[in-house]
Order: C-alpha cells, then structure tokens, then sequence
C-alpha cells in the first residue's frame, strides 16, 4: 500500500505587498493596543543556554536597492541543537528560547535579530549539518516567500561537511549564505538578483 | 507490526507545485522585475530545519484579537462598512485538519485605504480601524474572524491598476517549510479577471481557491454576511504502514 496521492491542492501564494506590516508588525504601523509586541520582535525571555549573537541580514534587489519594505523571518535550533517542538500538555507554552524572529527591513534593508547561535542538527544523510539558521523573506515583488539559510563563517570545518551547502554545485555560490563576523554580530548580505544572487531553495 | 518504513514513506512535506503558485518574474506585476531571483531554485528536501516550526501558545492571543471592528476602535464604536464574518478550515494537502496554527490577517478599510505609513491613497481612514488581527485554529483546524468588506484600491503599477476587494493571510502550519502568504478574494467580484498580482497566477482552478465563497445560511440575522476560505498547507507523506493511530 502506497501513501494516497494528495487530494487538494495547497493554497497559492500571492505576494505579501506593500502594507505587510499591518498584519506582522501592526505597532510600527501605529496600530497599538491590539498586540502588546509584535510577534516575534523578541526570541529570548529570561536565562537561556549558549552564546549571545546578533544577526544582521541586509536585503538588496536586482539593481542594488534595499529591501526596505520587507520582512524576514528566521528559525533555528537552540544552542544545543534542538528545536522548540509543540508544548506537550500542561508544559511551559512559552519557552525561554523561541527560536523565531521577525524583523520589519529598514530603510537601508537591514534587520538585527538577537539571538543565540545555533548548536548542530542532524542533516538527511545522519550527519550533523553545519549550525545555521532558515531564512524567509516576503515582500512587495515577491509572489512566493523566498527560502535561504545562514551559515557562519567560523564554522568553516562544519560548513565544509553541511549536506545542503555541499549541494550547491557551484561553490562560489556557497559563500552567498555565509554570515561574516564582526564582534558578536554575524552578517549576512542577501542579493535577490545579479553576480550576488543569494542560493534560494525549494525545500 | 510496527515501524515498516515504505519506500519514500518519510514524513517529508510533499514538494511544491511551483507551476500552481506564481512564478518568481511576472512582469505584468511591475515590482517583481528586480525581486525575482534569476538562478533557479535549489531543490531539496526538507530537514529537520524546515520540517519543525514555531509554535505559539494560546495565551498570547486576547478576546478582540479576531475582531477588526472593534479591536482598534478608538471611541468605543464599530468600523465602518459591510460587516461579515470570514471563517474557513486549515487543512494539509491530505484534506487533515491543521490544529493549533497561527493564522493572521490583514486589509484595508471600506475605502479601501490601508493605515501605513507608504499608503498614499486619497479615501479617507476610519479612525476606528486599524485592519489586523489574527486567529489559533482549533483542535478541527477551524478559524474565523468579524471584521468589514475591504474596499478596491487603485495602484500605480501601469498606471491605473485597481486591486479587487482581498484580504491578506499568513498561516504557519506546524513546519517551517509550510509557511504562507496568500490573499483571499471575494466571490463574484469582476475586479478579480482585472488584477495583475492576481494574474501571477497562471491557472485559473487556482484562482478560484483564493475565492472566498458566500455562506448564505451561516449569515448573522440583522448583522453580518459570513463568507468561507479554506486554506491548505503542504501536506507529509506517510510515515508508517502498520500500528497507527487512525488518521496518522
């Protein structure tokens, strides 16, 4: 007995547009009072495990412009490598460590998401992959959110042995999803189109 | 009898029909040109990066958080405009219930004026609305929300452009990999065959499941109109053949 095939289609996507922060960042809109903090401003409540980063992704389209109306999401493991499963009945719903962010771009493109960094997960393949973090980003101009990933450039030793960067044939492209070090900030420069292009994934 | 794994049988989400969703560079929708990736996607699988996601307790939502026409309202009177409920079920490419998922949502007003800072049109803001609000599906998948007919809106785009009257939904699902922005449309509406970003979708079937459709008989006596918009998220493959729990 094979699995059945799939009897409805999923919902298409259509673009986020230009008023997207209205329904994921309502109080920078000026539309207070309905949710005390934006879903997802804020990923550590109290003591959490692991190293204290900050992660900066700056946004570029095509001719080089910042992606100042979007927004971007990211989920990760916590520091030793698990993820925030759903709350069994009667446990803390509201964990310390979310592992999800959402930050509005600026007018310069950028979003900082303080976070931890991520410990090592296993990849397809059994192997751990290389820490790292998913990205999505949505947008005016973008029909269908974009999937990418973040890996830190002081991994280099686990990001040579990653099951998914290992899948870029192109291993110039390789270095589109690493995130440079400056103190404890890692940053990442997206490009959505030209000799930078960002390595986007259909996963 | 437990834990034979068929060949393929993973759990993995079933792979997106990118020739169903819009593709990337749709030129008649003009903002696309420079936004639109030109390498082609990289197809893999989903990890266990992409197969969990973020889960958000039910305590974070409050009683008005599913009303727009009262949860931003300033003097304590209803938004303006043609009230109605919209409501629909959650569900997976397997027709499964999606329980427990965020789902939030957002539009302009009855003027069809958004409250953003870029928004330039000249009809006027309702100052008791504020056009979010978000919803938990329950242990059915189900949602809904009150709130008021989004008016159509002009756009600049080639000039005079008008956007059918939508609403737009993100849906989290319980994988990253199923996160989602859509817009729901209203059934019957000629705008709808005039719209560019709604023409970035090629086939017409899948139009027609951004429409939301007229519920007559779950209409609110001297109150509402009441409108259905079922969304499905990606849905796993099957993951054991024998000893599970019906439904899997």
């Amino acid at each position: 007995m094979l699995h059945p095939t799939p009897t409805l289609k999923e919902t298409p996507s259509q673009t986020a547009g230009p008023y997207v922060h209205i329904g994921m960042t309502p109080n920078i809109c000026g539309i207070t009072g309905v949710i005390a903090e934006d879903l997802g401003k804020t990923m550590i409540h109290g003591d959490v495990e692991g190293e204290r980063i900050k992660v900066a992704v700056h946004v570029f389209d095509g001719a080089g412009v910042p992606l100042f109306d979007g927004i971007v999401e990211i989920w990760q493991a916590d520091a030793s490598g698990n993820f925030v499963g759903p709350a069994a009945p009667g446990s803390n719903p509201a964990p310390a460590f979310t592992g999800w962010g959402r930050q509005p771009l600026s007018e310069a493109g950028a979003a900082t998401f303080e976070t931890v960094k991520p410990g090592r997960v296993p990849g397809p393949d059994g192997k751990l992959m290389a820490p790292h973090i998913a990205l999505w980003i949505v947008a005016r101009g973008i029909n269908i959110g974009l999937q990418t990933r973040l890996y830190f450039e002081d991994e280099a030793e686990a990001n040579a042995e990653d099951f998914v960067l290992n899948k870029i044939m192109d291993k110039r492209r390789r270095e589109t999803l690493i995130a440079r070090k400056d103190g404890s900030t890692y940053r990442l420069d997206i490009h959505l189109q030209g000799d930078k292009e960002t390595v986007f994934f259909d996963m | 009898m437990s834990g034979i794994i068929l060949p393929g049988a993973d759990g993995m989400l079933f792979q997106r029909d990118r020739d169903w969703h819009p593709k990337a560079d749709t030129p008649g929708y003009k903002s696309t040109t420079f936004r639109a990736p030109r390498h082609s996607l990289l197809s893999l699988g989903p990890t266990q990066s992409e197969m969990t996601g973020p889960t958000f307790g039910h305590e974070k939502l409050g009683p008005l958080d599913n009303d727009l026409i009262r949860n931003f309202s300033q003097d304590g009177t209803d938004a303006i405009g043609q009230r109605m409920i919209v409501y629909g079920q959650v569900l997976d490419e397997n027709a499964r219930p999606v329980p427990n998922t965020l789902v939030e949502y957002w539009q302009a007003n009855a003027g069809g004026r958004y409250r953003h800072k870029k928004e330039g049109y000249v009809a006027a803001l309702d100052p008791n609305f504020g056009g979010f609000g978000r919803s938990i599906t329950d242990e059915n998948g189900f949602y809904h929300f009150r709130t008021i007919k989004p008016g159509a809106y002009p756009w600049p785009n080639t000039g005079n452009d008008w956007r059918p009257a939508h609403i737009h939904f993100s849906v989290f699902g319980h994988a990253f990999a199923q996160r989602l922005i859509t817009q729901m449309y209203f059934e019957g509406d000629p705008m709808i065959w005039q719209c560019p970003i709604v023409a970035t979708i090629n086939d017409k079937a899948a139009i027609d499941q951004l429409t939301a459709r007229l519920d007559r008989l779950n209409t609110t006596p001297m109150d509402a109109l009441c409108y259905r918009f079922d969304i499905v998220l990606r849905g796993r493959r099957s993951t054991m053949f024998e000893n599970r729990k019906e439904g899997n």
